[in-house]
């Protein structure tokens, strides 16, 4: 049916249908509810241009679809019902807020003429969201919904990214109206700025040429803007060390002799003395977090700061910035390459310093590398390094959160961006596994691990049943140790081992639960068992579990303690 | 050093927005002193003026973060001497046959209006800056004051002197 003016009138149904194929979506994460009836009769139409994913609970819908936005760099998209379907994606959208992942969340809600009746399936869900979400919007007129889908691609996949929710309700699936999708987003009060200012970036260059014992100290922000190539150029025209925050950990080769790991509170001695004993430290796509600086006012003593990022909010919030610079990373950094490119005398007259910082952090990385000691158990770094090993480290790897993660983070060498997912800033236990879903769905090709713990692979396990229907090899390995490990090794530092609630007195078989699930479980309880499961595993096409079961109080080391400055480590 | 700001924040006038800013505020642990809404001459926007107190770098922060939200079009600090700030107050004093003469006094001296009387009590409106506001609420405040009502501060820049 067309009107005068050649646009077909279609169903609000069919309008969010045909805008989310104008953003070239050709996936959604979902589970169906009464007020997305609609939407999803409809979507019964679209079953050769969209593919449904079915998940089998809310929350592994909104951590999937983040999966398959970090793993592919596209947007992740949901479709959950009202009422509790939008509650149950809260854990998620909080995640991927945290993180800048962008995610777009369609919600149904009652029928307008409800609205505030407390109806059936009825919760106030923008009102819930605001404080988790980029942006939110709730639908009231059938005409606002073209734009309103536009704008949240818009706003979820420019600037800092994030998650953006459109609460619709049914009525207004059901309606008619003409199908416009606008060509571009008109938003006054949003103006990403994507150009680092040259004054700013100019005083980047000096104080660059001037250091002596430079550092670059590198966040997520360098994997979002895709600018992990830039990033290695400028190391290496420069020789810059660099180090890493868990959510930067892919955005610098791990593998690189410039690379010194991880900082922060499970972070390297070598970078964490690096950042204490820099003259000069530039902020990539980074935010200072608590997990970072340890004690903020003893982060980075000794050094001047430059801080590049998109969000302004995120400069000079924790720490003290002497060189703000607003923009995104990538072009920051093609900027400073450029300024650089005619200053190759200074960078050669000036070599020799920066050499003998790197001589002096290459020590600090000798005396104090990462190691735990091997006997007759199996050792969870263990089965990380196998891990690394045998994926030649070109698997996407997911991971929950606790000792699991930092672990992943310490022992697993990430030499590419996208192929690390975890939850760094909330912490949510329980993403892993759900993200890897969305990851191997975003990545059909690549090997996809989940390395978990006992305690958190519970907390989406039933997504295990969404693997196995869509075939998906996603590989999972339980690092068993029958405890909340982190809770349990704080517990022992600093609670005199009064392990309160952390042990795991019951856990399921997790061998026989992969069975169940129609998945394939392996078992591995000796050193010598770990690497043929982990073989068997990679041979195997389907959905596994790999129960390792590990030394039940191993720590993680380096540690700091929270609050203390990050040069005050323990170590192994 | 603590001190306190008035922010003037222009926002589109859509369904929420005051939650937003308001939500804000308290998500991030910033003190609202007074804050006042209403439209502006454009028909799609509002603006709010809000007092907050906090240093420099909380200031900063509030800015900054402001302008984070979608709807904010734009945050503007505006200092007392550059703008004018004025607030208004309704008060409700006892008035007997020996006061009556005395509130007419004062609210004549801080240029204000009764604009309600019954037999016991004069209802007074005065508009001002917040220390004349203060001042005038301690004066009546012997009296005997029943009831009282204040706006959050307004505030405009003022406009340019030629030089």
């Amino acid at each position: 049916m067309k009107p005068g003016n050649g646009k077909e009138i279609m169903t609000g149904s069919k309008i969010i249908l045909e805008s989310l194929i104008k953003e070239g979506v050709d996936t959604i994460f979902g589970y169906p509810g009464g007020a997305v009836l609609n939407i999803y009769d409809e979507l019964f139409n679209y079953k050769d241009k969209i593919k449904h994913v079915l998940v089998r609970h809310e929350q592994g819908a909104a951590h999937a679809a983040d999966g398959y936005a970090r793993a592919s760099g596209k947007v992740g998209v949901v479709l959950v019902t009202s009422g509790p379907g939008a509650t149950n994606t809260i854990t998620g959208i909080a995640t991927a807020y945290m993180d800048s992942v962008p995610i777009v969340i369609l919600t149904g809600q009652v029928p307008t003429n409800l609205i505030g009746n407390d109806a059936f399936q009825e919760a106030d869900t923008v009102g819930i969201t605001r404080p988790c979400t980029k942006h939110n919007y709730l639908v009231k007129d059938i005409k606002d919904l073209a734009r309103t889908i536009k704008e949240a691609f818009y706003i979820a996949s420019t600037g800092r990214p994030g998650p953006v929710l459109i609460d619709i309700p049914k009525d207004i699936t059901s309606s008619v109206y003409e199908f416009d999708y606008p060509e571009a987003v008109e938003l006054r009060g949003y103006n990403p700025t994507y150009f680092g200012h040259h004054v700013q970036l100019s005083k980047v260059v000096k104080e660059l040429l001037n250091a002596k014992r430079p550092l670059l100290y590198i966040g997520g922000g360098v994997i979002i803007s895709n600018a992990s190539a830039e990033l290695k150029e400028l190391a290496e025209l420069l020789d810059l060390p660099v180090t890493s925050t868990l959510m930067g950990l892919g955005g610098f080769p791990s593998e690189h002799s410039l690379f010194f790991g991880m900082l922060g509170m499970h972070g390297t001695y070598a970078a964490n003395m690096a950042i204490s004993n820099a003259d000069f430290i530039i902020a990539i796509g980074a935010r200072f977090d608590d997990r970072v600086t340890g004690k903020v006012e003893e982060f980075g003593r000794n050094a001047k700061f430059a801080h590049i990022d998109i969000d302004p909010s995120s400069i000079g919030k924790n720490v003290k910035i002497e060189i703000p610079v607003v923009g995104d990373v990538k072009s920051v950094l093609n900027s400073l390459l450029e300024m650089l490119s005619a200053k190759s005398k200074e960078i050669s007259s000036t070599q020799y310093d920066r050499l003998k910082w790197l001589e002096e952090i290459n020590i600090w990385k000798y005396e104090h590398p990462l190691s735990y000691k091997m006997n007759d158990v199996i050792k969870p770094q263990y089965v990380i390094e196998k891990i690394y090993e045998l994926t030649g480290g070109s698997a996407i790897i997911s991971t929950e959160v606790g000792q699991n993660q930092m672990w992943t983070a310490q022992f697993y060498k990430f030499n590419s961006p996208r192929t690390f997912l975890t939850s760094g800033g909330l912490g949510t236990m329980g993403y892993g596994f759900p993200a890897a879903i969305g990851a191997q769905i975003a990545c059909p090709d690549k090997v996809v691990f989940d390395i978990a713990g006992d305690g958190s692979i519970q907390m989406n396990i039933q997504e295990l049943a969404t693997a196995v229907q869509y075939n998906l090899p996603v590989k999972i390995a339980i690092v068993n140790n029958n405890f909340l490990g982190m809770i349990r090794q704080w517990q022992e530092l600093f609670y005199k081992k009064r392990y309160s609630f952390s042990e795991m007195n019951v856990n399921p078989d997790f061998v026989k639960l992969a069975e169940a699930y129609g998945a394939v479980g392996l078992r591995a309880t000796r050193p010598d068992e770990v690497e043929g499961v982990l073989k068997k595993a990679l041979s195997i096409k389907k959905p596994v579990i790999m129960d390792f079961v590990v030394a039940p109080e191993e720590s993680v080391y380096p540690m700091v303690a929270p609050g203390a400055p990050i040069t005050g480590m323990l170590l192994v | 050093m603590e001190k306190t700001h008035i922010l003037s924040i222009l926002v589109e006038n859509e369904a929420g927005v005051l939650t937003r800013v308001a939500g804000l505020f308290s998500a991030r642990g910033f003190n609202i002193d007074s804050i006042c809404v209403a439209k502006t001459l454009e028909k799609n926007e509002s603006k709010m003026i809000i007092t907050t107190s906090g240093d420099t770098q909380i200031l900063e922060q509030i800015t900054k973060q402001l302008n984070r939200l979608i709807n904010v079009i734009k945050v503007q600090e505006l200092t007392d001497e550059d703008s004018v700030v004025r607030q208004t107050v309704l008060i409700k004093v006892n008035a007997d046959e020996t006061t009556k003469s005395d509130i007419v006094r004062i609210k004549d001296i801080f240029g204000g209006r009764i604009i309600d009387i019954s037999r016991n009590s004069y209802t007074v409106e005065a508009t001002g800056s917040e220390k004349k506001i203060e001042s005038l609420i301690d004066i009546l405040r012997p009296l005997g004051i029943k009831d009282i009502v204040m706006t959050g501060a307004i505030a405009i820049q003022r406009a340019r002197r030629p030089s």
